[in-house]
């Protein structure tokens, strides 16, 4: 294969979607043209992205700006060690996630593919997008696309509920969209650059302490994706969309999108040290840790397979931010590493909840009663994803939340880790219900296939498999092995300034 | 008082030029009637016209007609150009008065009638979304 | 000698004028050559605006004497970086309009397609004459030529339409009668009707109450022809019952060409150090965040699509006017001076055209006027639509769209210039934008069709195609892809020299 030059990586991990997405259109009358296009694409990406990870780990920054927008800003790209390490979780998943959605369309026979592809591609590009900007102009341009191109997938059904969903969420996440872009005129007007500098750009010298407060509120409400409290609501109304949405998208890619853009405010805008003058980290903490208990107590409130997903998703990415907010290295630590696991974990978690739909018809847990007689190899999937939730070993979550509680521990405050510790218990609490039940609940009502009235088996094997990788994946990362020490040593970059 | 007339009467090409104007606005807005509407437009526009040939005339001034005895005389003559201008503007004045007429002839056509208000009614009868 | 570059000006206006004539007369023998002759016509002149602009750039302004009179006597054509750009863009979408209005104009005025064209011309002739000339006066004219022959243009449709033209020929004409009070004001102080005359004689006579109040009536006049809030009454009905094209021509140009007579007054007559000395651009300012906001609500209000593009034109000139209002504040490159106003009436020519020569597709194909009756269009004409949600996107502000650029650049010119109270203004609007743009696109791609509950098997079956003529979508998709691409332009600030060029024109902007 030939060589491409190191600079235009980026460009050619961004054109892999983007040319995709086009193919998509003109294939559309040729289904399997079609999703060849989709998982080759999703192919190429993955081993580009793998490709500046070797150069990336070796302290390398791959750097690539194409054209000045204004004095100061570039619109261009700047891979480091974080930013690849959520390119590298996206562009992973697409892979599985497309062999499953393959499996998943067809066998529901959903209509209007086209338009899903051609908008799955399309949101790939603005999250990978985001991973890799050098700034954040560049950012708010693959944000807002991000937005725009998922809204068509959450709306995907039509039904009266759907559309009011894909009304929430545009509401909510595009409104949050003017607020970031406010933000980031006003960060530009104070720092004259945007670029995201290890260490902050901005400083007490130039503004005064309440403006930079007030931006800072002004970043959070921008990046509303991360779906903290009280603006999570369009998060659950959004588990309307096929279930290869919910797990790539609204467990991964969109809502990470937000979290890793907190991230990014906290240690590349603001840096660690000018927000433990201004005290926001303790600010930032408490308000993700009311999110963590919040949202699991609503959880628990859930009868819905995706909805409870959703709260927990609520609840899992309050950790990242909050791992953050401790503005501690092994806070920051464990919190940088939540992301790519997370993703890994609800990602198994949502593609066994497709699984248990398409082979059963069945959404509501009180259902599954049995379920995992029928479905062994979902439902083992599951208790792995579920454990890893509830961050106990073997799964990877374990490794996560521990850095996470050593992080409290660094920064010294016993509540904060009492947050955590309460939170992982009430993970504990909603989520082995629906272990139990599928392994030892009412196996008469529960192994019958809803719609077709007969005992139900696995689903089709192009679903089954991507699920099993993932899982197995979430325990590989909890031991020692290349790619666990990769990942590793993106952290030790990433958190080294 | 004298200071008063003096100041009013002094400049009474003004005077009658804003007099006309406010005559020509009341009735493009009061009017209900479109042709009077019309016609106010036309007062109004013929006020401005007024305004800028009096610009150009010269007391005691004859037309702007140059030939050998005026110069060899030493005759003062009016501005020429304001006339000019105002030529052209009245010729736009025609067309806009021609164009507004055969407007409102269509509008009679279709409405049966020329008075604005009920034009307005029959246009609601069709209710508010109507489209042609 | 002139070069041949030089002697363009005055040809853009005189093949114009000789084509309406040509096509009327031909058009006794032969109705279909009306189209041909009017698209080479547009075609050809389209070219010579970018030749001028071209010379424009590289060898320095021309400047045209009619008949050889030497100015201030003579009427002089001046072409600068200012009037070549937005000659480019108002002959690009006469272009664009006119290749759609083929199909378009036997569906809308059946059997008028001569006087159509005739007159459709004559709008171009007066609106070429607007921006190539130097001379005031001159320009009054031209400025009546244009409406006039806009009203004709607007009528043509018949019923509704006719109120429609009355009410915008009554405000036109008051509008046309300020401008002219203008110019006699001006004329009584300087005795002069040159701009660049005006522009040396002025000066010293800035205190003077004459030249004050002629300032005023040409604000008041040329207000009235842009549909600047308060005074946009008129632009709604209007620009909603013309003929697609004329409708898109409109909005897209027309109130555009408006607010350049408005630069040319303000900059070129008058001079930025003038305007400095009067709080008249704040009120500007004010006046155009009231349109954006109130342009947006009503717009949100309408259930007809081209009544609500219409508002949403009123909106836009807020954009564009309050860009204008901060250009003398406003001096750090790129976002200094002129350069968001230049550059939003590009932007808006390319998506509000685009957006009504959909909604014009819309009725050439089904008579489709309401929104609410627009379930399933996605499926229908899907490229019409895609079309439509491109112009959408953009208007809404999402990158890398021109909208976005003009939101951007305005953003950074009112923080720069202090007047931190339009940044919401702005941000709202785009948030007002969504409203009333997702509400059709929602319509258009969700809303299932009535009476089909299963969309799952018969809304891929039951609804075929039925797409509009090549000739109605071309251009169509020509300024939906513009609108990216353009947006893409600015943002690498490829077109930024030629603004640059227009600040340095009237001495603003500067800091590099």
């Amino acid at each position: 294969m030939m060589e491409i030059p190191e600079t235009l990586k980026p460009l050619f991990a961004l054109g892999c979607p983007a040319l995709a997405a086009i193919l998509i259109l003109v294939f559309g009358r040729r289904p399997n043209l079609r999703e060849g296009v989709t998982l080759l694409a999703s192919l190429s990406q993955f081993s580009i992205i793998l490709s500046m990870a070797s150069r990336v780990v070796s302290g390398v920054k791959i750097q690539s700006y194409l054209f000045p927008i204004v004095p100061g800003i570039s619109f261009g790209f700047r891979v480091d060690a974080f930013g690849l390490l959520f390119a590298l979780t996206a562009s992973s998943l697409w892979i599985l996630v497309s062999i499953y959605s393959i499996g998943y369309m067809r066998a529901l026979k959903e209509h209007a593919q086209t338009r899903f592809y051609f908008c799955f591609a399309l949101a790939i590009l603005g999250a990978v997008g985001v991973a890799l900007s050098g700034n954040l102009v560049t950012m708010y341009i693959f944000y807002e696309i991000l937005t725009i191109s998922t809204y068509p997938l959450v709306a995907h059904e039509q039904s009266q509920e759907a559309i009011f969903a894909g009304r929430k969420y545009l509401a909510y996440l595009l409104t949050s969209g003017v607020f970031l872009l406010a933000a980031i005129v006003f960060t530009y007007a104070t720092a004259q650059t945007t670029d995201f500098n290890p260490g902050g750009i901005l400083s007490l010298t130039s503004s005064s302490r309440s403006t930079l407060i007030t931006l800072f509120i002004l970043f959070i409400l921008g990046f509303m994706k991360a779906a903290y409290m009280p603006f999570h609501s369009w998060l659950p109304a959004a588990m309307v969309a096929p279930t290869p949405v919910s797990a790539l998208l609204h467990a991964v890619a969109v809502v990470k999108a937000g979290v890793f853009g907190i991230v990014r405010t906290v240690a590349y805008i603001y840096g660690i040290d000018l927000m433990r003058e201004l005290g926001l980290g303790i600010l930032l903490a408490s308000f993700a840790g009311v999110t963590m208990i919040v949202a699991s107590l609503f959880a628990i409130a859930q009868d819905n397979l995706k909805r409870r997903l959703a709260y927990s998703t609520i609840s899992q990415l309050s950790y990242i931010v909050f791992g953050v907010a401790l503005l501690s290295p092994m806070g920051i630590t464990g919190a940088i590493l939540h992301i790519p696991f997370h993703g890994f974990m609800k990602i198994t978690l949502f593609l066994c909840a497709g699984s248990i739909l398409v082979a059963s018809g069945k959404k509501n847990i009180s259902e599954m009663g049995g379920i995992g007689h029928s479905m062994p190899i979902t439902m083992l999937a599951f208790t792995v994803g579920a454990l890893g939730m509830c961050g106990l070993p073997p799964a990877c979550g374990f490794v996560s939340k521990w850095f996470l509680g050593l992080g409290t521990v660094e920064a010294d405050s016993l509540l904060f880790l009492a947050v955590l510790l309460i939170s992982s218990l009430l993970d504990v609490v909603y989520f082995f219900p629906i272990v139990y039940i599928a392994f030892f609940g009412d196996r008469e009502r529960g192994t019958l296939n809803l719609s077709e009235g007969r005992m139900m088996k696995e689903a089709p094997l192009s679903m089954v498999i991507p699920l099993s990788i993932t899982a197995l994946f979430s325990i590989i990362f909890s031991f020692p092995n290349p790619i666990t020490s990769m990942l590793f040593d993106l952290v030790r970059l990433a958190i080294s300034h | 008082m004298e200071w008063f007339i003096a100041k009013i009467f002094a400049k009474y090409n003004y005077w009658i030029f804003i007099i006309l104007m406010m005559i020509g606005f009341y009735g493009i807005v009061a009017k209900d009637n479109l042709i009077k509407k019309i016609i106010g437009l036309n007062i109004f526009q013929t006020a401005i016209f007024l305004y800028f040939i009096s610009l150009g005339a010269v007391r005691g001034g004859t037309a702007p007609i140059v030939d050998e005895e005026i110069i060899r005389k030493g005759y003062v003559y009016a501005n020429p150009l304001p006339h000019v201008l105002i030529l052209t503007a009245i010729v736009v004045s025609v067309a806009t008065t021609a164009v507004a007429l055969s407007l409102v002839i269509r509008m009679n056509q279709e409405y049966g009638t020329i008075e604005e208000s009920e034009i307005i009614q029959k246009l609601g009868e069709g209710g508010m979304t109507r489209t042609d | 000698m002139l070069s041949f570059v030089e002697h363009l000006p005055v040809l853009v206006v005189v093949i114009s004028l000789l084509s309406a004539i040509t096509i009327f007369i031909t058009g006794w023998i032969n109705k279909k050559t009306a189209w041909y002759i009017s698209t080479a016509t547009l075609l050809s002149q389209f070219i010579s605006s970018i030749f001028i602009l071209h010379h424009v750039m590289t060898v320095g302004p021309i400047r045209y004497r009619l008949g050889g009179w030497v100015p201030p006597w003579g009427i002089e054509y001046v072409m600068d970086a200012l009037n070549a750009y937005v000659l480019v863009i108002l002959l690009f979408l006469g272009l664009v309009c006119v290749i759609y209005s083929k199909r378009n104009i036997d569906h809308e005025l059946p059997d008028k397609g001569v006087s159509f064209y005739t007159v459709y011309q004559l709008l171009i002739t007066g609106l070429c004459g607007i921006t190539v000339t130097g001379d005031i006066f001159n320009m009054y004219v031209f400025i009546e030529i244009t409406s006039l022959s806009a009203y004709a243009l607007i009528a043509s449709r018949g019923k509704i339409a006719l109120k429609a033209s009355f009410t915008y020929l009554v405000l036109g004409s008051i509008g046309a009668c300020f401008f002219l009070l203008g110019i006699g004001f001006l004329y009584s102080v300087t005795g002069s009707l040159n701009i660049h005359d005006l522009s040396l004689l002025l000066p010293p006579l800035y205190g003077n109450r004459v030249v004050l109040a002629a300032f005023v009536f040409f604000i008041v006049g040329l207000s009235i022809k842009m549909a600047l809030f308060p005074l946009h009454t008129w632009l709604p009905d209007a620009h909603a019952f013309a003929p697609a094209e004329i409708s898109a021509m409109l909005s897209g140009i027309i109130i555009e060409i408006s607010t350049y007579a408005f630069i040319r007054v303000a900059f070129s007559v008058f001079t930025a150090r003038f305007l400095q000395s009067l709080p008249v651009f704040d009120i500007l300012c004010w006046l155009a965040a009231a349109a954006i906001i109130i342009g947006s609500v009503l717009a949100i209000s309408q259930t007809n699509l081209k009544r609500m593009l219409a508002y949403s034109s009123v909106a836009n000139m807020g954009y564009i006017v309050l860009a204008l209002g901060l250009s003398i504040s406003a001096r750090k490159a790129p976002w200094g001076g002129l350069n968001p106003s230049m550059m939003h009436i590009l932007n808006h020519a390319l998506m509000k055209g685009c957006l009504f020569l959909v909604a014009g597709a819309f009725i050439y194909k089904a008579d489709l006027w309401e929104i609410r009756d627009f379930r399933g269009l996605g499926r229908r004409m899907p490229y019409t639509c895609a079309a439509f949600v491109i112009a959408a996107l953009s208007m809404i502000g999402i990158p890398p769209s021109v909208g976005f650029v003009s939101k951007l650049y305005i953003i950074l010119a009112s923080i720069e210039a202090k007047k931190f109270f339009f940044v919401p203004v702005l941000l709202l609007s785009s948030l007002l934008n969504l409203i009333y743009f997702w509400r059709v696109i929602e319509t258009m791609y969700m809303k299932r069709v009535e009476g089909k509950d299963s969309a799952h098997t018969s809304h891929e079956l039951h609804l075929q195609k039925e797409e509009i003529p090549l000739g109605m979508l071309a251009p169509i998709w020509v300024l939906a892809s513009l609108c990216v691409i353009m947006g893409i332009l600015w943002l690498a600030n490829i077109p930024i020299p030629l603004l640059n060029q227009i600040n340095s024109t009237f001495g603003l902007g500067g800091i590099r």
